[in-house]
């Protein structure tokens, strides 16, 4: 009967036959039924997903930045803390920085507990995202598999594997057998330039449509009644004495009790216009490439261990595909030629079938590069101001607890215990969360 | 991207290894500033423009260089060496002790 009972409520929770705040909550203006509705309309009655409006003179809030980041702080302000009186201002349009430019890539597969705990909470909310924005962001939980490639790796994936199950995540160690039956194109064979021993998977891990992403995010925050302002670039900040009041903008001046900052590559140059001049970030340029479309050929993400390189195939067809920074500081969105060649050398190194696939598109993102590998999400450095940076190159599964953590410590003054680790100030504390023990050598996270 | 080594001449990117900002200076290594130290090992000025940073020709001549190149173009205005550099700071200190 009880069960009965739950199916049941779960059946009216699909359909958005729940009562009173929820339904409000879910706004399930995205439907099956509101699809047949509007077929049988021409398709003439949809509501742009999110207003275009002219910015107030004065806001709660204002987030610097319209990506994912910005925009999901921006959701989880009104949803969670009911702080609704918040602007996103986005230098160019919705979307168009890195929240665009990724490989799609969602995973926790990290070995320190302050990593895990955050990344694995990220999954957690990447879980139930789709249902949460009422926006189908297409989450696929694909699995993604390292290769290991010599005894030493394998020893050190599987201790990783280890570290990931006793943070309550997820880890499987899979042999080369079992990873023919899941990967039929890799060069399995001993005599592969670089033998493939075993390899970390992941299950819960996989991939999304990261425009719909952006996009998810940026309608919900707006329903909730955050204005997301674009083609809006912040030229300065207001000051009263030390605090931030607000920012200057191409679109006037815009006043703000709390100036939150979420800029991903651009946070050198942002900062440095609120008079901060160092920062323990670098930023530099990250290559990504697609294929042309080819039949379904690999149903996970896979990457190669004796180099790096990270592959899965879009629903569209094509291989997406990634690896190094370029290695240079740079905020340019392109690269050069020398990181190509090696990209492609590698996937041809693991999959030899794809030796003659035509490239389709390469672009590139500018990344702030920490000096640990780790994001900062922190109050301050300046009164009145929060920051959101440090992302390297793995910003974009991190976009949901990213803005859920920001959101709470923009709200409450204080660090969710989640992003507590995240501080600036752990650099000169000598608490680093070095994921690859690199040192502060930013180009080599 | 093509960097001009003074010795070499006009060569390939992928002949040379970047080597990271050269705006620092390393603090005396007697000193025990820790904020001084704080400054020259993690925080970067990360500039949007004229950068000048160290590159080695390691795939040619290994000559350790220092270039200005912008940051938003990639446009290199200047290479020299980064020994002649090590003249404008001072000598490096014996260690009292050691012999030469």
């Amino acid at each position: 009967m009880a069960l009965y009972l739950r199916s049941l409520a779960l059946l009216a929770y699909r359909f958005g036959i729940h009562s009173g705040n929820r339904q409000r909550d879910r706004m399930a203006e995205y439907s099956a039924f509101s699809l047949l509705k509007h077929a049988f309309n021409g398709n003439k009655g949809w509501k742009p997903a999110w207003r275009k409006p002219d910015p107030k003179p004065s806001y709660d809030v204002v987030i610097v930045g319209g990506g994912g980041h910005g925009l999901a702080t921006a959701y989880y302000l009104a949803k969670e803390h009911g702080i609704t009186n918040v602007a996103v201002v986005e230098k160019g349009w919705l979307g168009s920085g890195n929240i665009g430019r990724n490989t799609t890539i969602v995973r926790s597969n990290y070995l320190l507990p302050e990593s895990i705990r955050f990344y694995d909470f990220s999954v957690k909310l990447w879980e139930n995202l789709s249902h949460d924005l009422n926006y189908n962001v297409m989450f696929s939980q694909r699995g993604v598999l390292n290769l290991a490639h010599s005894p030493s790796q394998a020893d050190d994936y599987i201790r990783r594997g280890n570290a990931m199950l006793h943070g309550g995540g997820d880890a499987e160690w899979l042999t080369p057998d079992q990873i023919a039956k899941e990967v039929p194109g890799l060069d399995l064979s001993g005599s592969a330039r670089f033998p493939i021993v075993g390899g970390l998977m992941q299950r819960r891990a996989g991939t999304a449509r990261h425009d719909a992403v952006a996009w998810g995010f940026a309608r919900g925050a707006d329903r909730r009644g955050v204005d997301i302002i674009e083609n809006c670039e912040v030229t300065g900040f207001l000051r009263d004495g030390d605090r931030v009041t607000g920012v200057v903008t191409s679109r006037g001046e815009i006043r703000a009790k709390k100036v939150a900052v979420a800029v991903a590559g651009s946070t050198g140059r942002v900062m440095k216009l609120a008079g901060i001049e160092r920062l323990p970030i670098e930023s530099h340029v990250l290559q990504a490439f697609v294929s042309e479309s080819l039949k379904p050929f690999v149903n996970c993400v896979v990457t190669f261990g004796a180099g790096h390189l990270y592959m899965s195939q879009s629903d569209k067809g094509g291989l997406v595909f990634g690896g190094d920074i370029d290695g240079y500081n740079t905020y340019a969105q392109r690269g050069n030629l020398p990181v190509v060649e090696d990209v492609m050398s590698e996937m041809v190194a693991m999959f030899p079938s794809l030796a003659r696939i035509r490239l389709l598109r390469s672009w590139g993102g500018v990344m702030d590069m920490s000096m640990d590998g780790s994001p900062i999400i922190t109050k301050g450095p300046l009164p009145g101001m929060y920051l959101n940076s440090g992302w390297c190159y793995g910003g974009f599964k991190a976009t949901p607890a990213s803005g859920w953590t920001f959101a709470w410590t923009i709200a409450r003054d204080e660090p969710h215990p989640i992003n507590a680790p995240f501080t600036l100030d752990r650099f000169n504390r000598g608490i680093l969360i070095d994921e690859k023990g690199q040192g502060a050598t930013p180009r080599l996270h | 991207m093509l960097i001009t080594c003074p010795y070499c001449g006009p060569r390939d990117l992928s002949e040379y290894t970047y080597q990271g900002d050269a705006n620092r200076t390393r603090p005396d290594p007697a000193s025990t500033d820790q904020a001084a130290w704080n400054v020259y090992v993690y925080e970067r000025t990360n500039p949007a423009g004229d950068h000048r940073e160290y590159w080695q020709h390691s795939g040619g001549c290994r000559a350790h260089l220092v270039v200005i190149r912008n940051t938003l173009t990639h446009e290199i205005s200047e290479v020299s060496f980064a020994r002649a550099e090590l003249n404008h700071h001072a000598a490096p200190r014996r260690i009292t002790g050691a012999k030469a």
